[in-house]
């Protein structure tokens, strides 16, 4: 009798300890889900980001990183001198690097991998950062010597881009199939179209991540991001695509959501070169006619932050500009009276797919249509973009966030599709350039910014934010976005 | 019999050759470049360079297309621009999904849409009737994505029943991959086994009232007896033609289903591919569906010949 009174207790207790153990071991694996699957795995032969979010600092790593803040720290370069004319790096490697097929990495793999994006047949997407690279000496096996043709201030910064990760000659060949690199994880398996699996590196040369297994699955449709999230099929969507559910998450416990800054200046992008734009007073009259604060409530539901100028907001160098191009329609509307357009003008507004632009432009073609600008929309694909608008510049406006980080030097590309063309801004990016000191560069950057504001290059609207929905036990998420990337290293499991 | 294949064998080919050279015109006419796609806003006129002639863009179009065509012949799909792999062996992993998914989709709506049809024919303008076509109503007039969507906030978000989408792919046996298809499957049905028993239902309807049927019944077979003997099997020829030309659009028409539920399909990878201007694999794919629909038709063709005889000779 007793025996039977005791037993389902006993049970329960069994059972309940059971639990406990199972929650204990914290868990060590993690799905992560992102909107659009990488072509292939190779950052250095493409330009598309998904690449990076897969591989950057889990597979391939530079010889130096960003860290989740933005800074540039040392990543296979344990250290580097400078001479003092700014144009010869020597980098001392960290010992005992492997790649991933356990071969050593090596100064000869530096030299590989710079010289492959610098060839003439290069397939590198940002070659340009590489330019002023004259050679890459082996000292010894642990020394690297670059030399620049003149001193250029971002280099560390330009090699810890994802463009720039060391590879290793013998694995080129099937590197976009099956990448082999020196990070803290190793490419295992990818169903095309559906998900890519990285595992631990048990010989990962640096700290040992607490993840042993992440899956990153590929859910391009908004509806099916929020139902995957709410039914837990993923632990995190990495830039979750539908700012709108975004306060269902917040109210939910089983949620976190993670709301940080991008490098993406989203700007009316204006055809410098066409008529009217060509005129500053136009131009100054759209910059005007813009309600900021309308276009981030009304098409990111209040998720980004202001912007004056070409620079993001959370750069130290960062000068706020938004006052000089106040929501002031009456103005807008002199100004193009004194421009010769007081019944204003008919033009065309190219939108790309991103929400951002399709509903940002709807909603600006209306403020626009407030001072007398009848703006027609043109929604576009990204193909047709790059080839209409970027390549073919036959446009009036149109809508893009440019988030590649740092950015503003393409205002001194005169042949860059905004066509803006001052050679005040071009002589004050060479000055740029062959600056190292840190204060001085922050000076010229806040010229250069006031520069394009004053000049009213583009209409500029908004940094984008990064909307980031994960699991409520998910630690070590990056909140900002300095670069396209999902660093696996830091993320763990709450206990 | 053999005049009739041959005839619509010939066919068969004349449509496929044309078909060949609309959707390569139409393809290639679409604005924008695969390269520049590729590599992006910052890439340099020498890299672009580069990259198109190591994808053979840089050859003229007829070219391009003898080239395509000529693999094609050989069992040779190219190779995809963007993730470097050979287009059949991409198709292969696809059609993994997309064809389990076409045909548990048809059976389903077949094995609704058949009973559904024959209960309402059998009890013509009765409430039994009326329900069913006031159910075929609804499942015609709402879009499958819905139906989807539904689907997902019941079985996968409240239930839990199933995952929200994903494949869950057949290395693991039979089941997981079966039941990560069930929703999509049945999303995918619900419309087309709507369709299909409305027109099961007209299809008998009008058979009833054929002579033979009266000459049925004067030979002393009961009215269910003659329905099914000589009723449902002559009713079957508009049916079968419906689930020829549904099971051609469950195997390319499933892009939205397969967007919802993030399934590695097909219609998923056209949409990729044309997004990225991965021309090859457009092209391969569209052509590859253009040939299963006219090899359907040519088999539903076929299939109504071993129906009634009686075309075997009209042709």
């Amino acid at each position: 009798m007793t025996q039977h009174l005791f037993r389902p207790f006993v049970t329960a207790v069994v059972f309940g300890a059971s639990m406990l153990a199972s929650q204990a071991a914290a868990k060590s694996d993690i799905t992560i889900a992102m909107q659009l699957e990488p072509p292939h795995l190779d950052p250095t032969s493409a330009a598309a980001q998904a690449i990076d979010s897969v591989v950057y600092a889990n597979i391939f790593e530079g010889l130096t990183r960003f860290m989740g803040d933005g800074s540039v720290v040392p990543g296979l370069a344990e250290s580097w001198e400078i001479s003092d004319d700014g144009t010869v790096y020597t980098f001392k490697l960290r010992d005992g690097v492997t790649f991933h097929d356990g071969t050593s990495m090596d100064a000869e793999d530096v030299k590989f991998s710079l010289d492959r994006a610098l060839a003439e047949d290069s397939a590198n997407a940002q070659k340009a950062l590489f330019a002023g690279i004259e050679s890459v000496e082996v000292v010894d096996p642990l020394t690297v010597k670059v030399t620049l043709s003149a001193p250029n201030g971002n280099f560390l910064f330009n090699l810890a881009w994802g463009d720039a990760v060391i590879v290793a000659p013998e694995s080129i060949e099937n590197i976009k199939t099956n990448p082999v690199g020196t990070g803290a994880f190793t490419f295992a398996d990818w169903v095309q179209g559906d998900s890519i699996t990285l595992n631990r590196n048990p010989d990962y040369w640096g700290e040992q991540p607490a993840l042993e297994t992440a899956t990153f699955k590929f859910i391009s449709d908004p509806t099916a991001a929020f139902a995957a999230m709410m039914a837990e099929d993923v632990d995190v969507f990495d830039i979750y695509p539908a700012p709108e559910n975004l306060p269902q998450f917040e109210a939910d416990p089983r949620f976190q959501v993670l709301i940080g800054s991008t490098e993406g200046e989203t700007i009316l992008s204006t055809n410098n070169k066409q008529a009217p734009f060509d005129d500053i007073l136009v131009r100054q009259a759209l910059a005007h006619a813009i309600d900021r604060q309308a276009i981030i409530d009304g098409a990111m539901f209040g998720y980004g932050t202001p912007i004056g100028t070409h620079f993001a907001p959370h750069n130290p160098a960062y000068v706020d500009l938004t006052g000089g191009s106040a929501h002031d329609p009456e103005k807008a509307k002199a100004l193009l009276a004194e421009a010769g357009y007081p019944d204003g003008f008919e033009t065309t507004l190219h939108l790309p797919p991103p929400s951002y632009a399709r509903r940002g432009g709807e909603i600006i073609a209306a403020q626009l249509a407030d001072i007398g600008i009848k703006a027609e929309i043109i929604n576009v694909e990204w193909a047709q973009w790059l080839e209409s608008v970027f390549k073919g510049k036959d446009f009036g406006l149109t809508i893009v966030s440019h988030t590649e980080p740092m950015d503003i030097g393409i205002y001194a590309r005169p042949d860059y599709y905004f066509q803006y063309e001052s050679t005040d801004f071009q002589a004050l990016m060479e000055t740029l350039n062959a600056t190292t000191d840190p204060e001085e560069r922050a000076r010229l950057l806040g010229e250069a910014q006031r520069l394009i504001a004053n000049d009213y290059v583009n209409g500029y609207l908004f940094q984008l934010a990064k909307l980031g929905v994960a699991r409520a036990g998910v630690q070590g998420l990056w909140e900002n976005a300095p670069t396209a990337a999902i660093d696996l290293s830091a993320i763990s499991w709450s206990e | 019999m053999l005049r009739y294949m041959l005839k619509r064998l010939m066919s068969l080919v004349l449509s496929l050759a044309v078909a060949s050279v609309v959707i390569f015109a139409v393809i290639e006419v679409a604005p924008g470049d695969p390269a520049s796609f590729m590599l992006g806003v910052n890439a340099q006129p020498d890299t672009l360079a580069a990259l198109r002639a190591e994808l053979g863009l840089d050859t003229s179009k007829a070219q391009r297309y003898v080239n395509w065509i000529g693999g094609m012949l050989r069992g040779d799909f190219g190779t995809s621009y963007t993730y470097r792999t050979p287009v059949s062996q991409m198709i292969a992993d696809r059609l993994w999904v997309s064809l389990p998914l076409a045909l548990y989709a048809l059976i389903l709506s077949t094995l609704i849409a058949f009973p559904a049809g024959i209960y309402a024919a059998a009890r013509r303008g009765k409430p039994g009737d009326l329900a069913v076509m006031g159910a075929t109503q609804l499942g015609i007039a709402v879009p499958n994505f819905w139906f989807a969507m539904m689907l997902v906030l019941i079985f996968a978000i409240n239930l839990r029943w199933f995952n929200a989408g994903g494949f869950a792919g057949w290395e693991d046996g039979f089941g997981p991959g079966l039941k990560s298809l069930t929703l999509p499957a049945i999303a995918l049905a619900l419309p087309q086994a709507a369709i299909l028993a409305r027109v099961m239902r007209s299809s008998l309807l009008d058979i009833l009232g054929e002579d033979f049927m009266r000459t049925a019944r004067a030979k002393g077979l009961n009215p269910r007896q003659a329905l099914w003997r000589h009723g449902v099997r002559n009713a079957l020829i508009p049916v079968l033609t419906i689930i020829g030309l549904q099971f051609s659009f469950l195997l390319a028409g499933s892009i939205i289903i397969e967007q919802v539920f993030y399934l590695p399909g097909l219609g998923r990878l056209v949409f990729q591919a044309i997004s990225a201007r991965d021309l090859i694999v457009v092209e391969s794919v569209v052509m590859l569906l253009v040939f299963a629909v006219i090899t359907v038709n040519f088999l539903v063709d076929l299939a109504y010949a071993a129906v009634d005889p009686r075309l075997r000779g009209r042709t």
